[in-house]
């Protein structure tokens, strides 16, 4: 037996690559559910040419539990604890949304207290929400553990918050109709303002951190573009709307809530790659953190709830409704027919993460396979919101 | 944002033929709607979409209702002899009002920070004719929220690219936010079964008398073969 001896010149050849051996050959891939960078139970159907994604179908559908139709069988209050379980991140966001569709469907007024508590945990929401964005996108990038634990870290000072407030760290169940459900006292807005006073130290180490990392610019800068164009015809909104420059906030544009008493900034992207997306969390918390240091000070006493809304036996007029919030992924709207009875005829949650994912495909053509786990880390889904 | 007679009016005279109706929402959210006709629903959406004034360039909502038929009573006075007098006498007629499938759009302007404009088409009726125009030629954010509509409610959506099954499986055969849907009897066995699982339960599972004893369970079975 002779053992063939590689030349120099052989082992000086550029290696074959992937591409070019199977040129011409699609090689279908089942990518998912049960993949930890999927998000949950996410499945991507992967045509690929050697690395190259060519085609791409996501398929959906593993957490669907058919949300819409339980909300349509229970009554309008029954529904509020199960929106929490929708984005099970943001379940004050998710709150507030609802909340505030059936305000706009019944007609009912919310005192200036409870509007401040809603900002100020909207606001929290987001910052936990990004925060822990970034960690999950680089634990799909290669960087294991640490910094999601540096996120997670901070998310749960706020989660700890939420906790004291209403008495569940994710499945909060805060908001009612013309309200709130707990009244914060002065120690615990002391402590969210020191928490807000140092969550900027967070974000200038985590920034230093990440930001500047040469693996992370080489792993985002130029993957999954997407024009302003596209974007706006496919209906993507929140942080991956604004990292393609288009200036589409509805904490600005609908003034929704007490919004328009505060000043901050809407961040936007020049690019609309992945490595503006990843940016626009980072400059959106610090949004975030403006609003509340507004927010905490200002915090009006007086009553949580409209005492003219009656919670038990509930029954909006007819009608319909639909009320939309800037919720940290997008817009979170909910859209509400009643027909007089103490149960919603029509119940719909239009969720953000589920129409961001339309584009998925056209971000992913033409990059490699580990690309497509950055894009789809980017785009920050929750599957309980998209399955429904 | 212009009213709604007065967008109506815009597309009726840019879209030759259209006809669109206003349905007025009764309730505080002052949301009213435009009535599409199935016929000329791409143009008018292109329209909403294109002209400057409106530009409609972002479809935010997309989702189906489901109206069941309905059985309206109308009563109305007739003058009627009885016992050789005249008299006014209450008589009710019924009409049915057939059922149908909406869908319904909520439209916003991200160039001039406008919205929401409500759109809505309907299909004939709810059993053979369930064809709509689709939309996402002009706003793509209708594809996976039209093929949604198409898994829960039926409604077929004429040139969609890809109208597939998108939430339940591919082989589901029937339309599950339907009104009159009917969740498949999927009985599971539990240890404590009461009130209506106990019911099903006898329904499920023959009576066991050699097993559990006692002329209580004949009698229970009276039950259990009178529900079959």
């Amino acid at each position: 037996m002779s053992a063939t001896v590689e030349t120099i010149e052989a082992m000086e050849r550029p290696p074959v690559t992937m591409s070019s051996r199977l040129d011409g050959e699609l090689l279908e891939v089942s990518m998912g559910p049960q993949h930890p960078s999927t998000h949950g139970v996410f499945r991507m159907n992967v045509a690929l040419e050697g690395e190259i994604v060519r085609k791409l179908k996501p398929v959906f559908g593993y957490l669907h539990r058919n949300h819409e139709q339980i909300g349509e069988n229970t009554t309008y209050l029954g529904s509020m604890p199960y929106t929490d379980r929708l984005d099970y991140f943001c379940s004050m966001t998710n709150n507030w949304a609802y909340a505030l569709s059936v305000e706009k469907l019944a007609g009912i007024e919310v005192p200036e207290r409870a509007e401040y508590l809603r900002v100020i945990l909207a606001e929290l929401t987001r910052l936990q929400n990004h925060a822990s964005l970034l960690g999950f996108l680089l634990s799909d990038m290669g960087a294991w553990g640490t910094p999601l634990m540096y996120a997670f870290r901070e998310r749960e000072k706020i989660l700890d918050l939420f906790e004291s407030l209403s008495g569940s760290r994710m499945m909060c169940d805060y908001m009612r109709f013309g309200g709130c459900r707990a009244d914060a006292d002065d120690a615990w807005l002391a402590r969210a303002k020191q928490i807000v006073d140092r969550f900027p130290k967070f974000l200038d180490e985590f920034e230093a951190l990440i930001l500047q990392n040469e693996i992370v610019i080489a792993r985002t800068q130029n993957v999954g573009k997407l024009s302003p164009e596209l974007a706006i015809s496919s209906g993507i909104t929140g942080p991956m709307l604004r990292a393609c420059g288009v200036n589409y906030d509805i904490r600005k544009v609908d003034g929704y809530g007490i919004y328009p008493r505060f000043k901050f900034r809407v961040p936007l992207g020049d690019h609309g790659d992945t490595y503006d997306r990843l940016m626009m969390r980072a400059l959106e918390m610090r949004e975030s953190v403006e609003i509340l240091k507004q927010a905490l000070p200002q915090i009006p006493a007086g009553p949580i709830v409209n005492p003219k809304v009656k919670l038990r036996a509930f029954r909006p007029p007819v009608g319909e409704a639909y009320g939309r919030i800037e919720a940290p992924k997008g817009e979170l709207g909910f859209y509400l027919i009643s027909d007089g009875g103490p149960n919603p005829y029509r119940y719909r949650v239009r969720p953000p993460s589920f129409i961001n994912l339309t584009i998925l495909e056209d971000m992913c053509l033409g990059h490699v396979v580990a690309d497509v786990m950055v894009i789809l880390g980017s785009i920050d889904i929750v599957m309980g919101e998209v399955d429904r | 944002m212009e009213s709604l007679e007065q967008i109506k009016n815009r597309a009726e005279l840019a879209v030759r033929g259209a006809k669109i109706g206003i349905v007025i929402n009764p309730g505080p959210s002052q949301q009213s709607t435009l009535l599409i006709d199935n016929e000329h629903a791409v143009a008018v959406a292109t329209f909403l979409r294109d002209h400057p004034a409106l530009s409609f360039d972002f479809c935010s909502n997309a989702t189906g209702v489901d109206w069941l038929d309905r059985v309206v009573k109308k009563t109305t006075k007739v003058k009627q002899i009885v016992d050789g007098v005249e008299k006014e006498v209450d008589q009710t007629t019924e009409e049915k009002v057939p059922g149908y499938l909406e869908a319904v759009y909520h439209l916003y302007s991200m160039k001039l920070k406008h919205g929401p404009l409500i759109i809505r088409m309907r299909t004939a009726n709810r059993t053979d004719d369930v064809r709509l125009r689709s939309l996402t030629p002009v706003w793509r954010s209708a594809e996976l929220q039209e093929r949604e509509i198409f898994d829960l409610y039926g409604i077929h959506f004429d040139g969609h690219p890809d109208l597939r099954r998108i939430l339940m499986w591919d082989e589901f055969k029937d339309h599950p936010m339907r009104k009159d849907y009917e969740q498949p009897d999927d009985f599971e066995w539990e240890p404590t079964p009461h009130d209506e699982v106990l019911e099903r339960a006898k329904e499920h599972y023959a009576p066991r008398p050699q097993l559990d004893g006692g002329e209580n369970i004949t009698s229970h079975s009276d039950v259990a073969t009178k529900g079959r």
